[in-house]
């Protein structure tokens, strides 16, 4: 495929890398914010190609990971109900919520479905009008235009019995958080290249200044994860911090203005818990009012659940690039893809799954490769319209 | 509506919100939604940049993987 291959060249990644060795002069933290783009360091070892003086610390970017306890526990109690028909990305299907996750209800015989797209469900719910059909809205910018048109579309096809459950998320409030933390060490980022797809960068402008670090918009193949962390470092070393692009290829200055009016339309932020890290304000998308008729929050009105999160986890500090995955002393023992004790070891997008997927739980010992689905990667891909 | 090949699979992809695509052109696809073209004149631009960034080497023979990139 063109331009793709090219970007995961072996001989030009090691230009890359030779170019940040010429270029680095002192230890350095980058983070890069994207699920995505923690899956890529991890499957091609692009931490392990870099020099000692910089290190990668993992963000907050798996949607999967930070979709809130509260939340997991509503979409179990709506998904339990007789009359509703659950649809899910497949991802949401093994986190565990406080007590089960959502595989367990289905084996128990609640009718849930995994679909690739929301768009699936408007077809489910018009083939089953005697069904609530509703769909777990999870996400970030990236996936907004799609739950948004589901919306947009069951408004104008007058399919009563669809609604949603919103648990969106943003980035640039999740990251200005973790550089308003004591206990940040973050001074670079390589920024979401898909999410910055829809929305742009114009936003992360303002963060840059205020908190002087510099932001590289990145993509997601090795190439483009060494050129963004070069371009991240080449700025650290002359003091300046300033948001540049390096997947330009993709990601236009203003984004997708197309997505983002109907995704204005249809949502508007609100604040928003994040799993591991807590309440942050105006980080999230909820529904308008306008739309509340498919706002399955309103219309099951589940009370607030009292959740409990497994002690052992760490997954907050993971999420937060304090901790790594194998500083946790349930990682790759009790805490495995089979047995997932926190959300970051369910997506493949999350930390946790991607060093274990990798097999880097059995370093220490003899270097062997872990079973698991090594080949899973994450939702978005290059096509060419046919 | 229309398709979009991935790698010689055909699927159907919402254009809605990628209007300028036309066929041939190569589309960024998240949950069967087109969110980009991809400019590649860009991307050989970038690529160009990168190659002559050291001294100018012969350059491997690629490795082939899926054509898969990630990310939310
Ligand atoms: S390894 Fe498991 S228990 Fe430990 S932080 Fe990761 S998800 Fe949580």
């Amino acid at each position: 495929m063109k331009f793709l291959d090219e970007y995961r060249d072996e001989a030009l990644a090691t230009k890359v890398v030779d170019e940040i060795r010429r270029t680095v002069t002192k230890p350095w933290v980058l983070m890069e914010v994207c699920g995505g783009q923690t899956h890529a360091i991890v499957k091609y070892g692009i931490d392990r190609l870099l020099p000692e003086e910089v290190e990668l610390v993992h963000g907050p970017g798996c949607p999967v990971c930070v979709t809130s306890l509260e939340m997991i526990d509503k979409a179990h109690a709506i998904a339990q109900r007789p009359d509703v028909i659950f649809c899910s990305f497949g991802d949401m299907l093994r986190v565990p919520g406080s007590d089960v996750d959502l595989l367990v209800l289905k084996s128990r015989g609640a009718d849930i479905r995994v679909v690739y797209s929301p768009i699936d469900c408007l077809k489910i719910a018009r083939a089953n009008p005697d069904k609530k059909v509703v769909f777990f809205a999870i996400g970030f910018e990236t996936t907004a235009p799609a739950n948004a048109m589901s919306v947009w579309q069951a408004r104008q096809q007058e399919i009563k019995n669809f609604s949603i459950l919103v648990s969106h998320v943003l980035v640039p409030p999740s990251i200005a958080s973790i550089l308003q933390s004591p206990l940040n060490r973050v001074q670079g980022f390589l920024g979401p290249g898909h999410v910055c797809t829809i929305m742009g960068y114009r936003e992360y402008e303002p963060i840059a200044e205020r908190f002087r670090v510099p932001i590289v918009i990145t993509g997601f193949e090795p190439i483009d994860i060494l050129q963004g962390a070069l371009m991240a470092i080449q700025q650290l070393e002359a003091g300046t911090h300033e948001v540049q692009n390096q997947y330009a290829r993709v990601v236009q200055r203003d984004g997708n203005r197309v997505a983002q009016d109907l995704v204005n339309k249809v949502f508007e932020v609100c604040d928003r818990k994040w799993r591991g890290v807590g309440s942050i304000p105006k980080s999230g998308y909820k529904l308008r009012y306008e739309f509340h008729e498919h706002d399955a929050e309103r219309l099951f009105n589940v009370k607030e659940i009292d959740t409990q999160e497994s002690s052992t986890c760490i997954s907050g500090l993971v999420l937060r690039g304090v901790k790594k995955p194998h500083d946790c002393p349930a990682f790759g023992k009790q805490c495995t893809p089979e047995h997932p004790l926190g959300a970051t070891m369910v997506s493949a997008e999350g930390a946790c799954a991607a060093y274990y997927v990798y097999g880097r739980h059995l370093e220490a010992k003899n270097g062997g490769r872990s079973s698991g689905d090594a080949d899973r990667t994450s939702s978005s891909l290059t096509a060419e319209v046919a | 509506m229309g398709k979009a090949n991935f790698g010689g699979i055909v699927k159907q992809v919402c254009l809605e919100y990628t209007p300028e695509a036309k066929v041939d052109d190569y589309v960024l696809v998240h949950v069967g939604f087109a969110l980009s073209t991809i400019d590649e004149a860009e991307a050989a631009r970038t690529y160009e940049l990168l190659k002559e960034m050291s001294q100018l080497q012969e350059l491997e023979v690629p490795e082939i993987r899926e054509a898969m990139s990630g990310g939310p």
